[in-house]
């Protein structure tokens, strides 16, 4: 007893250490955090202004909420991109920095590195799309009153369990491919319907978004926010994530388990250069 | 009582051909490492010598639990390497030939996000690294500093103070020297004599300096193209070769005369 509860105490400290040296990073890097966000801002803009643009254009369409769809769909778009490359780069950015053998050979479960990985990518992706949200909310006067903004987080916080599981699957990728393996994961997001409804997909691509937990994060998020619906409303959505979750955790750690013998087997697990 | 003891041990690489066979380049295996026997006992220092691609920095790394292995067995202080990895990580800790750290954090965060590894928490550290810097010649003024500012020497210092603090009983030391200036390669040496005289550490310092393994090890090994020739005593090996000076035993357990030296970098061996 007395023996467990010392490794949970050197786990939990281990995982601390995760969770202190990305808060450092993003302190250190803090103009690059600055300009990156300013390119996400402008990157959200074009998308958002389309609304508008097409209205001007003498579409007809309800320019609020087709604004506030577009909104929604641009910034889980940046979450999920703020998430999956914090976890890519539980590899990636040690290997550039030529921890990645020091970090490797530390007596830390690797569940544990991981799972701090993905704590610090939502409670930083989190922050940084709610100001987000904000910044842009405020460039069109959208009116959200009846928006149930405790929903959505509801929503995006389960559904970050699943886009952590998938992430640690991308995240082995550079251990496997050092030259390709980043790309793959970008590749690897193929997130559907952020824009748009996945009715309007092609048929093989509706069948893939019934498998990816973005297409119930987004739809449950904007029923949340430009419906006003409650957690009971969205509950349609919650459960496959929960199904998602409970299935993509494991299996991230296996296959990043797998990545890591791999590596170990080929020499891989070592620094560029 | 031994610390570490490696048994026939062997390592091998895939490496693509430069001549394609059809759309596909051919592979091969290269061995690193063929069939290396040692042990070590505790609170020993034991150089292995070889040149860029004889196989050193593949010990250290399959000693390090960051490489699995192809045969053979390998024990630290009577744990399987490749079966019970987390009791071996405890106890190693290493310096390699780059510092390898985060460049814009500064000395103080980086080894505190190592010592966490170790279960060390940030009441610990924070009396510990001024401290661990201080005995190992770093300014402590300058922890705050990016490590992006300090020299290479002053970077090496540190990546000594990251194996110290966690009191690893086995050390392995990977070229720690290599590209320092000569008075930064004297402070990292006297570093490491002192850490063995008052540490209870054992050392695998892997080198291709023969003046530094002569100066700090018990015993020198010398390792050529995978496999490991000798492991003796500096005077022992100069007498077996009936030679005046390490060099010379060195070249006449390789067989190779100093102008053929440039042949192991060509093996493509993962180093």
């Amino acid at each position: 007893m007395r023996g467990a509860a010392a490794t949970l105490r050197h786990e939990l400290i281990g995982l601390s250490g995760v969770l202190e040296r990305n808060a450092n990073l993003v302190k250190r890097y803090a103009w690059w955090e600055l300009a990156f966000f300013v390119w996400s801002l402008a990157n959200t803009l074009t998308i958002v202004f389309i609304a508008k643009g097409i209205h001007a254009a003498g579409g007809k369409l309800d320019v609020d909420r087709a604004t506030t769809t577009l909104l929604i769909g641009a910034v889980i778009w940046s979450y999920l991109g703020v998430v999956f490359e914090i976890l890519t780069e539980t590899v990636a950015w040690e290997r550039w920095e030529g921890t990645i053998e020091y970090t490797f050979m530390a007596p830390l479960a690797r569940p544990i590195h991981l799972i701090g990985m993905g704590l610090f990518a939502v409670v930083y992706g989190v922050i940084r799309t709610a100001v987000l949200f904000a910044v842009i909310a405020g460039f069109f006067s959208l009116h959200l009153g009846g928006a149930n903004f405790v929903a959505a987080l509801v929503v995006l916080a389960v559904a970050s369990v699943s886009f952590i599981g998938i992430g640690m699957m991308t995240a082995v990728l550079p251990l496997i491919s050092p030259e390709k393996g980043m790309q793959m994961g970008f590749i690897a997001q193929g997130i559907l319907g952020v824009y748009y409804s996945v009715s309007v997909l092609p048929q093989w691509m509706q069948w893939l978004s019934t498998i990816s937990p973005a297409t119930y994060a987004l739809r449950g998020i904007r029923h949340a926010i430009l419906d006003g619906y409650g957690v009971g409303a969205v509950w349609g959505d919650i459960w496959p994530l929960i199904v998602i979750g409970v299935v993509a955790i494991p299996l991230g750690l296996a296959i990043f388990g797998v990545g890591e013998r791999h590596a170990k087997r080929h020499g891989k697990l070592k620094r560029s250069g | 009582m031994i610390a570490v003891e490696v048994h026939n041990l062997r390592k091998e690489f895939l490496r693509r051909d430069a001549e394609r066979s059809g759309l596909r380049r051919r592979r091969r295996r290269v061995p690193a490492l063929e069939d290396v026997s040692f042990s070590i006992a505790r609170g020993e220092c034991v150089a292995i010598l070889g040149q860029n691609g004889s196989g050193k920095s593949t010990l250290v790394r399959l000693l390090s639990t960051l490489l699995l292995h192809d045969g053979g067995s390998a024990h630290v202080f009577g744990h399987d390497v490749f079966c019970e990895q987390r009791a071996v990580q405890r106890l190693v800790n290493r310096v390699s030939v780059e510092a390898s750290f985060f460049k814009k954090m500064s000395s103080a965060e980086n080894l505190s996000y190592a010592a966490r590894f170790y279960g060390m928490t940030a009441a610990e550290t924070r009396d510990r690294i001024p401290m661990i810097l201080e005995r190992v010649g770093f300014p402590v003024r300058r922890k705050h500093e990016a490590m992006e500012h300090l020299s290479r020497g002053m970077q090496q210092k540190v990546s000594l103070a990251r194996a110290l603090l966690t009191s690893p009983v086995l050390l392995l030391l990977d070229e720690p020297t290599t590209g320092l200036d000569p008075r930064s390669k004297r402070e990292v040496q006297d570093f490491i004599r002192e850490v063995w005289a008052s540490h209870d550490a054992t050392i695998l310092l892997c080198t291709h300096d023969l003046a530094e393994a002569e100066a700090l090890a018990d015993r020198v090994g010398i390792l050529d193209r995978g496999r490991l020739l000798c492991l003796e005593s500096a005077d022992e090996l100069k007498e077996r070769f009936g030679s005046e000076t390490l060099e010379e035993a060195f070249f006449a357990a390789t067989g190779r005369e100093f102008e053929q030296e440039n042949d192991d970098a060509e093996r493509g061996v993962f180093a």
